[in-house]
């Protein structure tokens, strides 16, 4: 897991799965690339193409409430976002996450601005604010999930072992 | 130790004893995906080459989300479920069967089962006293294929009912209630277990509405014990030997406990843009509604439709408030049929929209214009939900919004 470094973008709270994946382009889902250019643009219309890749999503609570849709955390790994930092994350948001390779990263984002540059480091659970100076601990992930995280994902885990070996 | 229902029930499939916080393997009874999560379901399956369904005939998808198709995208995604199904011999619910939710909870799921679904709203078969719970596509895809999940053992809110719901309120009322008083976020990754006096008297599709909300407070899942409601229901389906008495020990352990007098409840509706952005409906005055929506997985079974008609029996909708009326499930839709509900909604200017997800997810069939208005019986009302960023969604009972589609504004069916 290495230090990341990016500008953050910061969002309000309740971000919902249809903020982030609009249900009117449902008929996107099987073309991913074309979904991620409009990715949470309910909630910040043009981010795809302000955004920039190695960036973050910095946003209050319940990140990601709502439907199990999985081409939401998809197409925003997939627009170059390095991680989403957030004060809370919602349930299956959190697992659809870590099961394709997007980190999660919980935190005090009241102590992140708009495009404050940040540095994400998992390993030792520490986001540095690169722009105020101030350093933020991260809750630490259940260890389950950093086994599939530490693997490149769920499939990846699968494909390595053949069945579960998380436990 | 005393057990929640989730203990017991995962403890079962995981082959030991658990408590809350545990993780675990658990083998999976039903596994579920939808057209709108199925196929990238799929996909995941064939990276891991694992292109196969451990329990076939407990192996659902469901086209229910665009359905029928109105793009050829989805009628392209449509194939591949189908396709998936032949040739691992699950099980396919068509166009106009109905909503995934429903159609599992009338064929597929038992009490004690453990059902994994590709869809959040899952969490509704709790209802019949069974672990069920959303996830995505690769957990799903997985679980399909080698018919297990890991899955963290759930802390549990005893949700208490007592007392006799008023005329006109219910299970809507008070699930929309509490998620009002607990938030959006007030139960992320609990289990929610309802019991009560009040609850014991509900029929199945009062509970169901409870539990299909669950999710909507951050739950895991909503779970009531299955008992004689439950039985019945189940042999209504012909699935009698399917019963299974589960319920909680007196002694189990609950994080929380919150208690309701349903007496005490009001129609409630949800504002626009969270569920839980509640008020009584009566509080609501001249909010102009431009459409009204009857059915989804919440809000759709018979004992819905019959509320529903019965208040708009020989009347007519407001000239301005388009009334869109599906009923969950085909089943559902035939009984409306013979009982002659379709003909009380299609006289009071209703549209019927086939049985599946209808406008509640925003791909088609009611999608609404800028600034336009909707009070519907669904379970979600976030910003583009219903197809466009600009429309603002209400949500409410069946009752609230039939009598508010004759208004052409949201009121209070208490005193009618």
């Amino acid at each position: 897991m290495s230090i990341k470094k990016g500008t953050a973008w910061k969002f309000g709270d309740d971000i919902s799965t249809d903020h982030i994946a609009p249900g009117r382009l449902f008929h996107l889902r099987t073309n991913l690339p074309e979904l991620a250019k409009h990715v949470l643009e309910d909630a910040r219309e043009n981010f795809a193409s302000e955004m920039k890749k190695g960036d973050f999503v910095a946003a209050g609570k319940n990140f990601g409430l709502g439907s199990s849709r999985e081409h939401a955390p998809t197409i925003i790994k997939l627009s170059g976002i390095s991680g989403v930092l957030a004060k809370s994350f919602a349930r299956i948001f959190f697992r659809n996450s870590i099961n394709i390779g997007l980190p999660l990263i919980e935190c005090n984002t009241d102590l992140i601005e708009e495009k404050d540059e940040i540095e994400v480091d998992l390993k030792n659970g520490i986001v540095r604010n690169i722009s105020s100076g101030v350093k933020i601990p991260i809750a630490p992930l259940p260890d389950i999930m950093i086994k599939i995280l530490n693997e490149g994902g769920l499939i990846e885990h699968i494909k390595k072992h053949g069945d579960f070996q998380l436990l | 130790m005393g057990k929640t229902i989730s203990e017991k029930i995962i403890g079962k499939h995981s082959g030991k004893e658990v408590k809350a916080g545990d993780f675990v393997i658990a083998e999976i009874d039903v596994a579920a995906v939808q057209d709108g999560t199925g196929p990238l379901t799929i996909d995941k399956m064939s990276e891991v080459n694992l292109i196969q369904a451990k329990n076939p005939k407990k192996t659902a998808l469901f086209i229910d989300h665009a359905a029928p198709s109105p793009r050829k995208e989805l009628s392209n995604a449509h194939k591949k479920l189908r396709e998936f199904a032949k040739k691992t011999g699950s099980i396919l619910s068509e166009t106009g069967e109905g909503v995934c939710h429903q159609r599992l909870a009338e064929d597929f799921v038992a009490p004690g089962n453990i059902l994994i679904g590709a869809d959040s709203h899952t969490c509704m078969s709790g209802a019949l006293g069974a672990f069920a719970t959303g996830m995505g596509s690769t957990d799903v895809g997985i679980g399909i294929a080698l018919g297990k999940a890991w899955l963290k053992v759930p802390e549990t809110f005893k949700i208490e009912v007592a007392g006799e719901f008023g005329h006109n309120v219910g299970t809507k009322d008070l699930i929309l209630n509490l998620i009002g008083k607990i938030g959006a976020d007030g139960a992320t990754y609990k289990a929610l277990e309802f019991c009560g006096e009040t609850i014991k008297n509900t029929d199945m599709a009062s509970r169901f509405t409870l539990c299909n909300m669950a999710v909507e407070a951050g739950a895991k899942t909503g779970i009531i014990a299955s008992d004689q409601t439950t039985k019945k229901y189940l042999a209504m389906r012909k699935r009698e030997h399917d019963f299974k008495e589960i319920k909680a020990d007196s002694d189990a352990i609950y994080e929380k406990i919150i208690k309701i007098d349903a007496s005490k409840l009001k129609p409630t509706v949800s504002c626009p843009h969270t569920v839980d952005n509640t008020t009584e409906a009566a509080a609501l005055n001249n909010i102009k509604i431009h459409q009204v929506f009857i059915g989804s997985c919440t809000n759709g079974r018979i004992e819905d439709l019959r509320i529903a008609a019965s208040i708009l029996k020989n009347k007519k909708r407001n000239f301005d408030t388009r009334l869109l009326i599906s009923p969950a499930s085909k089943d559902i839709f035939i009984q409306a049929l013979q009982e002659g509900l379709i003909e009380i909604f299609v006289k009071a200017g209703a549209s019927i929209v086939t049985p599946g997800c209808g406008p509640c997810v925003g791909v088609h069939a009611g999608i609404l214009g800028d600034e336009e208005v909707c009070l519907s019986t669904q379970n979600r009302n976030f910003k583009g939900r219903m197809g466009n960023p600009k429309g603002l969604i209400y949500l409410s009972s069946p009752a609230t919004a039939a009598y508010s589609a004759i208004l052409g504004y949201i009121a209070d069916p208490t005193n009618i």
